[in-house]
C-alpha cells in the first residue's frame, strides 16, 4: 500500500530485504544447491505461466529466517493492541498466520495475552463460530484474527453463519498490501487487492485502514456497527506493513475513540399504536418469536405482552424468547386458529403462515397452502428491514404484513405494551382472562400429547431421541444448566421437554444452516458459561462435529468444561431423504451402495469411533453407547468429569430423528 | 389429507392391492423396512419423530397402508411397486403389528419431571 508519508525511522523496503537476505542466507547455508535470488530480473527465454515449485520457493515455505535486527520506536501492531483492549473483548480464538505476526506478537508479549487472551483454534471456522456461541451466552463480541486470503477462505462459512443468526464477530484479516516490499513467494500468493470482498455480502460493514490513527477510529466503528441491533459479523483488512512499522512521529499522538453504545431503532410509534389497536380488539392474538430476545430483558418483556394480552406465544427458537413452562407457549400449529398474528423478528414470515410440500406437485416444484385464516391480520417488528442485501438474500418468500415496522423488537416491546395496555377497552378484559383459561387447557393437554409420543420407542436400540435427551436432562437438570447447541435434529425434544425457563438455558441454532456449527460455537458458549459458573452440555451430532473436530483441542487445551453428547445416527439425514424422495418420484429403487441409506448419505462402513476421537484430544468419552439403559451411568461420569473442569464426550448411538 | 381423500385412498387400497392385504413375515418385514428406509423418518421401532409420523404400535390397517404408501402426494413420497413390492409392503405392515405397544409414559419416571 503506497504511504502518504514514508516512515523516517526505518525503511520497510529494507527490513524486508534484510528478512529475505536472512531467508536466503539460511537457505544456503542448508542447502548446497544456489538459490536464484528473487530481484533478479526474468530472464527473456520463454517460461510456462505456472512454474513447478523451485527449490527456492520451498525454502520460502519451510526454511527458517535468521533473527531481524529489532526495530527501532513502538510497533505500530502495539497501538493496535492498545485499541483493542479498550473494548475490553476478553478472548481472541484464532488460527497463527504470518499476514498478523505482528500484532499476534504484540498481544501475546506487548499485551500480556490478556484482554484478549489468544485461544490457539485448528481451523478459521472453527475460530468464528467459537465467536458467535460465545457472544450468545456473554452478551459481548469477540474478535479474531485470520489469514487475509486462505484464512479468511475457511472461516467464511462461519461468518456467514453469525450474519444470518445476528451475530457480532470483528473478523481482522492479515494482508501484505505493499506489492514492491511484501516477502515473495507465499506471503506474496496470500496477499489481495481486496481480501474483504469475498464477505463483504455477509458482513455489516468492512474497512481497510491505512495508518494507525485509522485503525484506531475503524476498530471502534467496527464494534459500534456490529454491535448496534441487527448485530452482525464486521471485517477488517489489516495491513502487514501497518502492524509492523514502528509509530511515526507527526508530533500528535494517535488517539483511541470512546466506544458509546448505539440505542438500537425502535418501530415507529404510529405503527406501534396501530398494532396495539389490532392486538387488543383481536379475538385470537398471537405472537410469534424468533430472534426477538436479544437479552435475558427481552424474554421477561415478551412475557409481560404476552400475559397483558392472553395470547399464545409460538417461540421459533432463533433464541430463547419465552418460557417452555409457560402455559401460554403454543406449538407452530396455533396460527391456524389466530385472527392477528405478531411476528418478532422473524426469518421468515411466509413459512410461518404458509405450508410447503416437497412432493411432486406443480410440475415437481412442490405444493404451497395457506395455514391462516383468509382474514388474519399480520404485524411485524424486524430489525432486518434495516440491513438487507443484494446478493446473499437473508429472507424467504415475500410475505404481505398488514403492519410492518422496521425496527428492533426487544427495544420497542415496552412501547407495544404500554400501547396495548391503554387499547384495551373494559369489557374486553372478561374476554381475555377466558382467553388465557382456555390457554392453559391447551397447554397441559399438549404435554401429555408430547409426552406420550416420547414414550415411543423408549428402550429401543440405537437409543431413540427422546430417550437421549431426557436422560441428557436428567443428568444436568439440579445444576445451572446451558444447553449450548443442539445441532442433527433430535426431533426438538429438549424444546418440547425440557423445563426450559432462563435465557442461556437455551442458545438458537448456526443461523444460516451451515453444518459445523454446533462443535465449535458450543465451545466457545462453554467458555462463556465457565466464566459464569454454569455447566454447559450440548447435543452434538456426527456428520457437524467431522467439518472441523480439531474445535475438541482447542476446549482441551484452554481448559473449557463442556459434556457434548451425541446423537450419532451415522448419516447426514438431512440429505438422505432428499436423494430418497427424488428416487421415489422418478420411481427408481435408491442406491443404498451396500449401506443404510441412498450412497453419499450415511458415515458408516467404517464407523467413526468418536470417543477415541475425542480421547486422542485431551477429552474424557465413552462409547459407542447403543444400549440406553447403559446411557444414565455413563452420563453421572461424564458429568463429574466435567464439573471438575474437564471436557467429555459421550458417543452415543441413535435413532435418524 | 382431507377425509374425502382418505377415504378414495382407501377405497383403492380395498380395490386393487388386495395383494399387500396377505399376511406377511413380521421377521422379512423388519429387514425390509430398513432396506426400503423407512426407518429413515419413522425410526427402527415406528416410534416417529418430526419428520414423520408413528407408525407402531397399532398400525393402520393393511389397504390404508397400501393406498397411503402408493399414493401419498404429502412430505413422504409415494412408493411404487417398482420401489417397494406388494410382498414387501405385507412383510412390513406385518412388522409393525408387531411392535409391541409403548409403556405408559406416567410410568416412566424421566417423562415426569
Amino acid at each position: 500500500m503506497a504511504r502518504k508519508d514514508p516512515g523516517p525511522q526505518v525503511d520497510r523496503r529494507k527490513f524486508l530485504t534484510g528478512v529475505a537476505a536472512a531467508g536466503a542466507a539460511t537457505a544456503a547455508a542448508t542447502m548446497s544447491t544456489p538459490v536464484t535470488r528473487a530481484a533478479e530480473p526474468a530472464p527473456a527465454a520463454r517460461v510456462p505461466s505456472a512454474l513447478p515449485p523451485s527449490m527456492h520457493v520451498a525454502q520460502a515455505e519451510t526454511g527458517t529466517p535468521r533473527e531481524p535486527a529489532r526495530v527501532p520506536g513502538i510497533p505500530g501492531s502495539d497501538f493496535m493492541v492498545d485499541v483493542v483492549k479498550t473494548l475490553g473483548i476478553k478472548y481472541l480464538p484464532a488460527n497463527c498466520a504470518s499476514s498478523y505476526r505482528a500484532i499476534h506478537e504484540s498481544l501475546i508479549n506487548y499485551g500480556g495475552n490478556k484482554q484478549p487472551e489468544f485461544l490457539t483454534c485448528m481451523h478459521e471456522e472453527s475460530a468464528v463460530a467459537m465467536a458467535h456461541g460465545y457472544f450468545k451466552v456473554a452478551g459481548k463480541p469477540l474478535m479474531t484474527l485470520c489469514h487475509g486470503t486462505v484464512g479468511l477462505q475457511h472461516a467464511t462459512m462461519g461468518i456467514y453463519n453469525a450474519w444470518c443468526d445476528r451475530v457480532p464477530v470483528i473478523v481482522v484479516g492479515g494482508n501484505d498490501m505493499d506489492a514492491a516490499t511484501r516477502p515473495p513467494g507465499v506471503p506474496t500468493f496470500h496477499s489481495a487487492q481486496d481480501i474483504n470482498a469475498l464477505v463483504r455480502d455477509f458482513t455489516k460493514w468492512d474497512d481497510t485502514p491505512v495508518s494507525l490513527q485509522h485503525f484506531a477510529q475503524s476498530f471502534v466503528r467496527a464494534y459500534k456497527i456490529a454491535m448496534t441491533p441487527p448485530y452482525g459479523p464486521v471485517m477488517i483488512s489489516l495491513d502487514a506493513g501497518l502492524q509492523q512499522e514502528p509509530m511515526k512521529d507527526h508530533g500528535e499522538k494517535p488517539y483511541v475513540p470512546r466506544y458509546v453504545p448505539t440505542a438500537p431503532p425502535q418501530g415507529d410509534s404510529g405503527a406501534v399504536k396501530e398494532a396495539a389497536r389490532l392486538l387488543a380488539a383481536a379475538q385470537n392474538p398471537l405472537i410469534v418469536a424468533d430472534r426477538a430476545a436479544r437479552t435475558p430483558n427481552g424474554m421477561r418483556l415478551l412475557v409481560q405482552l404476552a400475559e397483558t394480552l392472553q395470547a399464545r406465544v409460538i417461540d421459533q427458537g432463533g433464541r430463547m424468547n419465552f418460557p417452555r413452562t409457560h402455559y401460554l407457549s403454543a406449538p407452530p400449529t396455533a396460527v391456524s386458529s389466530a385472527d392477528v398474528i405478531l411476528g418478532l423478528e422473524l426469518s421468515d414470515f411466509w413459512a410461518t403462515v404458509n405450508s410447503y410440500t416437497d412432493n411432486a406437485g406443480n410440475g415437481g416444484i412442490g405444493t404451497n397452502s395457506t395455514r391462516i385464516k383468509r382474514d388474519t391480520k399480520l404485524i411485524s417488528i424486524s430489525s432486518v428491514e434495516l440491513n438487507t442485501k443484494a446478493n446473499y438474500q437473508d429472507f424467504q418468500r415475500f410475505q404481505v404484513i398488514d403492519v410492518p415496522m422496521a425496527g428492533d423488537a426487544e427495544a420497542t416491546l415496552p412501547a407495544l405494551i404500554e400501547a396495548v395496555k391503554a387499547a384495551i377497552p373494559n369489557d374486553r378484559k372478561g374476554a381475555i382472562a377466558a382467553r388465557g383459561e382456555a390457554a392453559k387447557k391447551a397447554y397441559a393437554e399438549g404435554k401429555e400429547r408430547t409426552r406420550a409420543a416420547a414414550a415411543l420407542g423408549w428402550d429401543a436400540s440405537p437409543v431413540s431421541t427422546a430417550r437421549l435427551c431426557m436422560e441428557v436432562y436428567a443428568a444436568v437438570k439440579d445444576l445451572d444448566w446451558s444447553l449450548v447447541a443442539s445441532e442433527g435434529n433430535v426431533s426438538n425434544w429438549p424444546n418440547r421437554l425440557w423445563p426450559m425457563e432462563k435465557y442461556h438455558h437455551w442458545l438458537g441454532r448456526s443461523g444460516g444452516y451451515g453444518v459445523g456449527y454446533g462443535a465449535p460455537a458450543s465451545v466457545g458458549a462453554a467458555l462463556a458459561n465457565r466464566d459464569l459458573g454454569r455447566f454447559s452440555v450440548s447435543i452434538q451430532s456426527d456428520g457437524d462435529l467431522m467439518y472441523a473436530p480439531g474445535v475438541l483441542w482447542t476446549a482441551a487445551k484452554h481448559k473449557i468444561p463442556l459434556l457434548a453428547v451425541m446423537h450419532n445416527n451415522r448419516g447426514y439425514h438431512q440429505e438422505v431423504m432428499h436423494v430418497q424422495r427424488l428416487s421415489n418420484f422418478r420411481n427408481r429403487v435408491a442406491n443404498y451402495g451396500g449401506d443404510m441409506g441412498p450412497v453419499g448419505t450415511r458415515i458408516e462402513n467404517p464407523d467413526i469411533e468418536y470417543h477415541k476421537l475425542a480421547e486422542s484430544m485431551g477429552w474424557w468419552a465413552k462409547g459407542p453407547i447403543k444400549d440406553p439403559a447403559q446411557l444414565g451411568p455413563a452420563l453421572k461420569e461424564a458429568v463429574k468429569v466435567v464439573q471438575a473442569g474437564q471436557p467429555a464426550l459421550l458417543n452415543v448411538w441413535t435413532q435418524p430423528r | 389429507m382431507s377425509t374425502e381423500l382418505r377415504f378414495a385412498l382407501v377405497l383403492a387400497g380395498i380395490l386393487f392391492n388386495q395383494a399387500a392385504t396377505a399376511a406377511g413375515s413380521a421377521e422379512k418385514g423388519k429387514a425390509a423396512y430398513v432396506q426400503h428406509g423407512c426407518w429413515q423418518c419413522h425410526g427402527f421401532a415406528g416410534q416417529g419423530g418430526v419428520t414423520g409420523p408413528k407408525l407402531a404400535p397399532n398400525p393402520m390397517p393393511p389397504e390404508a397402508l397400501s393406498a397411503f404408501v402408493r399414493n401419498t402426494r404429502g412430505a413422504m413420497p409415494p412408493y411404487q411397486a417398482a420401489i417397494l413390492s406388494d410382498g414387501d409392503l405385507a412383510d412390513i405392515h406385518a412388522y409393525l403389528l408387531s411392535i409391541p405397544k409403548a409403556p405408559d409414559y406416567k410410568s416412566i419416571p424421566l417423562l415426569n419431571h
